[in-house]
């Protein structure tokens, strides 16, 4: 535990601490720096204060017996009558964290008629899958799956639960760590497993700006939410291995409250994060008429096309087309932005993509700090070129 | 009648967050604004007021400077303000800010309908809301566009990777509203009124009889922050046409 402590007499006033507090903590009151309610004690004033009048003081409070919670649990999502890949890199994940610590993966799988996919599961190197199959789970239901997923977290006491980022996760995860009381941090980029079995849970904050280590110090299970296709995907295994446990609870325990009504589903096509090849607009587009210009790249290159938040904000394109920390994480083989200044919160989402090609006037701008290649230049006079010469390519072909 | 809680967060308006030479945050001139789905979610209870009849109460928990939060939110016509504001709360996760949410709500006598954004721009894991939920034991609908109250009977949209569920609940109810789903109306001269002379209530810890909150009671501990997330790549800027080569190379192009 720890928590910051400002010493009077070596503080000389000079204010640095309130003006580089990331999370504006710290109010100057009459030349004095005072602690609001919004410090996480991250200890940057810590180190910025040139009179070290500032400590971060440590105190020992009661643990949970770690040694009692073992192996890893992956909530195995089934969604669009498929496995949700998410839940496969997250095995994929999970073994590689719990080799080191002897641990097992486990998966739990929950829903009406999802006993199915128990079978696959097996192809991808978990010691035990549980099934929680009943026509009562048909459609995600937070409070009924979290009864079901907590039964089996108090039969087997896992050390760490991984949940996909999708919109279902995140309303089961924070429903189910508040069963247990226990810590759940969203949106991990980078997972590690210490020897104590504390997890180390690296996530961007503040907008993608900083990078936090996070750690569930002294309460089991750890949950952690990842976003699909942050991890990578395990390659399927020919040998089934792993046990199928079907669990039944008593039926009242997972009623829920909540009823059906109807659901429309999304219109064919596919989402952004399954896409080979995206073409992007950013915020170098003057006006809505001109994402055609994007669209049409797009389909010349036999892709798809997305937008940065700033588009979505002015209504020109829809939530689900969106690049980033508020939007979708892509990992296509070729992104091309167009117009894309670079924000974290943008680059921290299509970072991984094999290919980055950047077009910006800017020649100082982020986006060149993580594309592959670039052309320093006005969209508008690139992209038709592009385009043409996509033609140009075309016809000698034929 | 409708009694409405709206949750909101004061943010940082992260489209002028810069980094300094030293990759601090410069964080002198950010603005601090209303989180943007919060502004939905309580457009959205403004709404259901409007129709139902009842009041609006906002809540926040934050630093003293969240107070010129709360009297925008009045302005923009909301009937009530709460603050939970004190050096105690200082470093609660996301866990502990439900809990210290959950005994301001127990203690002003529970709500029909709670409202919040879906996440936050700040540290967008948008799990205080679906915490919430659980610890008063209510149905959580999350990332929802347009609701509607009939018979008692709350009926809510939400968007999924997969479309777009309609789903029915008894009140009472939380719902976490996505950005832009409710354009948030303009303050208006009466609100701007109300606003100046509106008594914004305060509650410290030991007001809602929380005796372990902030860092100390949180699960969750940031052990360490970084401010360059993403390394730097040797970026080659090169022209149209080698760019169209170098595509061709790596099997990019149709």
């Amino acid at each position: 535990m720890a928590q910051i402590a400002i010493l009077e007499r070596k503080c000389n006033g000079c204010g640095q601490c309130a003006s580089q507090c990331p999370f504006g903590a710290i109010d100057m009151n009459n030349g004095r720096p005072e602690l609001n309610a919004a410090c996480k004690v991250c200890g940057i004033c810590v180190k910025n204060c040139p009179q070290k009048a500032i400590l971060k003081l440590e105190t020992k409070v009661q643990s949970v017996n770690k040694a009692l919670w073992k192996d890893i649990l992956v909530f195995a999502e089934v969604a669009g009558g498929k496995l949700h890949p998410v839940c496969l890199e997250l095995i994929g994940k999970a073994r590689e964290l719990a080799a080191p610590l002897g641990f097992q993966v486990k998966a739990v799988l929950v829903g009406d008629g999802v006993s199915a996919y128990a079978e696959e599961l097996r192809h991808y190197g978990v010691s035990e899958i549980a099934v929680y199959d009943d026509p009562a789970l048909g459609f995600f239901r937070a409070d009924a799956y979290t009864a079901c997923v907590e039964d089996y977290i108090k039969a087997v006491k896992p050390s760490v639960v991984l949940v996909g980022a999708t919109s279902l996760g995140r309303s089961l995860a924070p429903r189910l760590s508040t069963r247990f009381h226990t810590g759940l941090t969203a949106d991990c980029t980078k997972l590690e497993l210490r020897e104590n079995s504390d997890l180390v849970q690296i996530r961007p904050a503040f907008g993608g700006n900083i990078m936090a280590q996070i750690v569930t110090t002294n309460t089991r299970p750890q949950f952690a939410t990842v976003r699909y296709k942050v991890m990578e995907a395990p390659v399927r295994e020919e040998e089934a291995k792993g046990e199928i446990k079907i669990r039944k609870i008593p039926k009242g325990v997972f009623e829920s409250k909540v009823t059906h009504v109807s659901t429309v589903p999304v219109p064919a096509g596919k989402s952004i994060s399954d896409a080979e090849i995206l073409v992007v607009g950013g915020r170098g587009l003057q006006k809505e008429s001109d994402l055609d210009m994007i669209r049409n790249l797009a389909e010349k290159l036999g892709g798809d096309w997305a937008v940065t938040r700033p588009l979505v904000e002015k209504g020109w394109a829809t939530n689900d087309r969106q690049i980033g920390l508020s939007g979708r994480t892509v990992r296509p083989k070729l992104i091309i932005t167009c117009g894309v200044s670079g924000a974290i919160q943008f680059t921290s989402c299509m970072n991984a993509s094999d290919h980055i090609v950047a077009i910006n006037t800017d020649e100082t701008a982020p986006i060149f700090d993580v594309a592959h290649i670039a052309i320093v230049g006005d969209l508008y006079q690139i992209i038709p070129q592009l385009i043409e010469k996509l033609k140009e390519d075309r016809h000698e072909a034929v | 009648m409708l009694n409405i809680l709206v949750c909101l967060k004061q943010v940082p308006d992260t489209t002028e967050v810069k980094l300094s030479s030293s990759l601090t945050l410069q964080r002198d001139f950010v603005a601090q604004v209303m989180n943007p789905a919060d502004e939905s979610a309580l457009e959205l209870g403004l709404k259901l007021r409007d129709q139902h009849g009842g009041k609006v109460t906002v809540i926040t928990m934050g630093p003293a400077r969240t107070e010129t939060m709360l009297r925008e939110a009045i302005s923009r016509g909301a009937d009530e303000a709460v603050q939970l504001t004190d050096s105690a709360f200082a470093g609660a996760d996301t866990l502990v800010t439900a809990q210290c949410l959950k005994a301001a709500v127990t203690h002003l006598g529970g709500f029909d309908v709670i409202l919040c954004g879906r996440r936050a721009v700040d540290g967008e894991t948008g799990q205080v809301g679906p915490m919430l939920a659980a610890m008063l034991d209510i149905p959580c609908i999350a990332n929802m566009t347009e609701a509607k109250v009939e018979d008692g009977k709350m009926q809510a949209l939400q968007l999924t990777e997969d479309g777009v569920n309609t789903w029915q609940t008894p009140l009472p109810v939380l719902l976490t509203l996505c950005e832009w789903s409710h354009r948030l109306r303009l303050p208006t001269l009466m609100g701007l009124k109300k606003a100046r002379s509106a008594k914004v209530q305060l509650f410290k810890p030991a007001d809602l009889g929380i005796t372990s909150c902030g860092l100390k009671a949180s699960p969750t501990r940031v052990t360490k922050v970084s401010s360059s997330p993403v390394g730097v790549r040797p970026c080659k800027k090169i022209s149209l046409d080698e760019v169209i080569k170098a595509l061709e190379e790596g099997g990019m192009l149709p």
